[in-house]
């Protein structure tokens, strides 16, 4: 491996990173085992992503969608950790993570469709934005509760050990979610059965108006795993190299019998916690424009131009391509309209209730007389 | 057949369970080795091995939301939470995840968790070994919730929650864990969810229970017959769903109607029940619906024999409504 290590207690972390913030050169001995395709194919995640953020922001702004989460800044944590992992291994994310549906092959019709709750929605339009998920991706769909997934990670975890699947199960949380009850105890249970899980903290540095120095007095969120004994793996969230790579040694790990870790990868909320807060109100944007400036998309950027595998050109019909893609796709959704009445009843139960199909029938009724 | 308690039904049912599908499990704190502190998972270990029954640290909420993931995956499930008292650690995952992992997936995912938890007072277990918190279930869209009374509904109807795709509280009623015993088939059976049983007939007054509380219930209604009062009792065993159709034509066979729970009464389950069977037979009712419950406080210790309802307090009910 390439140095990459646990947190020792104690001691502030040594957030492992490879691509260097000012040239984007590859740290030497750091060299990711990813092909220089791969690198291609992860700065078109990032830019992906980051066009779908910004579009469906307006979106929101506009009131054609009810909500939005978005991962700007944080595209390296996300698209990095999700890049490495494999079909069979299963996904139980926290709200940032829609980019890494996406990559297990969750179809960007459905992401915009749950966007928009609409009659193709594979949830039929049933809860808020970004809460994407579907069996076919091993990719659980998503609650709007904090930490309640990791638990379920562990217990997915465990099937896959008892079923010899071969699978990791992954479990991502915020760093504000790391003060739930249910965050300790799943590291309690995989630590103590021996779970293929990982879990992902995208730690960026916000729950909603909550900075990370009010949520906790650990030293970092990776320090969190000692007591609980598993290791704990701290990570520039702001470089997709060093979170591919560290992920990979994590679920390499887990997949190899070797347990559970934890990966803290640090990285920056850009924007708002969603579309209904206002960060001005709590936090010196001056602190955001800093990390505006370690943007990791641009920082990758500088390692595929130090690589001669990017250009000006090829951005610029990148951008031209993600656009006409993105706004296609809006445009199909939203003319597709609301689920019909009767999916309301769907799904609560395998089969309906009698009291249920009673309910269903009196809303008919009234319907059809009003 | 052979003669069991409840005890010795549900260990039967899961031993079934577990032989016949490899993808069920048992977790819980102190399933394995010690098997269970009420004994119902006596022997698991060691037919199935530690992988499949699995003694977990002491979290509720760690043992329900592992389960969930376990059934997400497609495993079977079956989780003990040693006290229903206890269940509460777990509540978000029962409400927020298991039940509704279906619908907000568009039924993408299923749940199939068996949550078994012991419930009910008459042990002197005080505030937190006592409590009936069926209602706080019922409540709750996705989950099904039964209630067994007896050794061969509790095998049969574990049996069918493992044959079927819904989450389910299955709550056992501790008291009578023992005393209750009956002839259970040896092999596997299931007993249907979603329909109550009429277990003694009576012209004059349907008296609506379940758990121990059909025990109650049964005791009265020998004590009623003695004054030539004739209680006919319906067994409701599951909650939810429920067998609206056989409250309802019972009440208006004897048009008069008690029930009898031992959770607090506002907005205990009775509630439901009252609502339901004056909606359905409200032209044939004699008299209010009658409501024996336990008391609005919480559950006491030393006298938790004045709080739980008793057959002389569900006669004395029956009575009223005669005399209404």
């Amino acid at each position: 491996m390439t140095g990459i290590a646990p947190v020792q207690p104690g001691v502030d972390p040594e957030r492992y990173a490879v691509i260097d913030p000012e040239t984007g050169a590859i740290a030497p001995g750091r060299a990711p085992s990813l092909t220089h395709r791969d690198y291609v194919s992860l700065y078109r995640w990032m830019r992906f992503l980051r066009a779908i953020d910004e579009r469906m922001i307006v979106l929101q702004r506009q009131g054609r969608i009810s909500f939005y989460g978005a991962a700007t800044g944080q595209e390296a944590a996300v698209i990095g950790t999700g890049y490495v992992l494999a079909p069979g291994d299963w996904i139980l994310p926290a709200l940032r993570e829609g980019g890494v549906a996406l990559l297990r092959g969750y179809p960007f019709s459905a992401y915009v469709d749950q966007c928009f709750g609409n009659a193709t929605d594979l949830e039929k339009g049933r809860q808020m934005p970004c809460h994407y998920g579907h069996r076919d991706v091993n990719y659980v769909t998503l609650s709007s509760n904090i930490a309640t997934q990791l638990t379920q990670a562990v217990g997915v975890a465990l099937a896959q050990k008892t079923t010899r699947s071969g699978g990791v199960a992954v479990g991502y949380i915020g760093d504000g979610g790391t003060s739930e009850a249910d965050f300790h105890v799943a590291l309690e249970f995989a630590a103590r059965l021996h779970a293929p899980v990982v879990f992902v903290c995208q730690n960026n540095q916000w729950a909603i108006s909550t900075g990370v120095g009010q949520q906790t007095r650990a030293r970092s969120i990776a320090h969190k795993a000692h007591g609980y004994g598993l290791p704990g793996f701290a990570v520039d969230g702001n470089d997709v190299l060093a979170c591919a790579e560290v992920m990979r040694h994590a679920v390499e790990r887990a997949r190899r019998g070797e347990g559970p870790s934890l990966i803290e990868a640090l990285t920056y909320r850009i924007g708002a916690h969603s579309t209904s807060d206002d960060p001005t109100r709590y936090r010196d944007e001056a602190i955001t424009e800093q990390w505006k400036q370690r943007d990791p998309i641009a920082r990758f950027r500088r390692t595929l131009d130090h690589l001669g595998l990017w250009d000006d050109a090829r951005d610029a019909a990148l951008e031209a391509e993600h656009d006409a893609r993105i706004r296609a796709e809006i445009q199909r959704a939203e003319a597709v309209g609301p689920p019909e009445l009767e999916t309301l009843f769907e799904d609560v139960y395998a089969e309906p209730t009698p009291l249920l199909r009673e309910q269903q029938a009196a809303l008919r009724r009234h319907l059809a007389l009003s | 057949m052979t003669t069991m308690n409840i005890i010795q039904a549900i260990g039967s049912a899961l031993g079934h369970a577990m032989e016949t599908d490899d993808r069920v499990v048992v977790l819980g704190e102190d399933v394995g080795k010690f098997g269970g502190v009420f004994r119902a998972t006596l022997g698991l270990i060691e037919r199935f091995g530690a992988e499949r029954v699995i003694d977990t640290p002491l979290s509720e909420g760690g043992i329900i939301g592992a389960a969930i993931g376990m059934a997400l995956y497609g495993m079977r499930p079956v989780a003990e939470i040693q006290f229903a008292d206890f269940i509460f650690p777990g509540y978000d995952q029962i409400v927020s995840e298991m039940a509704k992992l279906r619908y907000r997936s568009g039924g993408h995912f299923t749940c199939p968790v068996v949550v078994r938890t012991p419930y009910g007072g008459g042990i002197r277990g005080g505030l937190y070994h006592s409590q009936s918190p069926e209602s706080l279930f019922a409540h709750i869209s996705g989950l099904k919730v039964v209630i067994p009374s007896t050794p061969h509904d509790a095998k049969g109807r574990l049996l069918a929650c493992l044959e079927q795709d819904d989450p389910v509280i299955f709550m056992e009623p501790k008291r009578v864990y023992r005393a209750a015993r009956g002839e259970v088939p040896d092999e596997a059976y299931t007993v249907p969810l979603g329909k109550a049983a009429t277990v003694r007939d009576g012209r004059h007054v349907t008296v609506v229970a379940y758990g121990a509380m059909v025990h109650t219930a049964l005791e009265a209604a020998e004590l009623a017959a003695k004054d030539g009062l004739e209680l006919e009792v319906i067994d409701v065993r599951t909650l939810v769903p429920l067998d609206v159709d056989t409250l309802v034509a019972s009440a208006k066979k004897t048009g008069r109607v008690v029930i009898a729970h031992e959770a607090p009464r506002t907005c205990g389950y009775g509630a439901e029940l009252s609502a339901t069977i004056a909606e359905g037979a409200f032209l044939w009712l004699e008299a209010p619906i009658g409501r024996v419950t336990g008391l609005d406080t919480p559950f006491p210790h030393t006298l938790e024999h004045a709080y739980l309802p008793d057959a002389s307090r569900i006669v004395a009910a029956a009575r009223d409504a005669m005399e209404f």
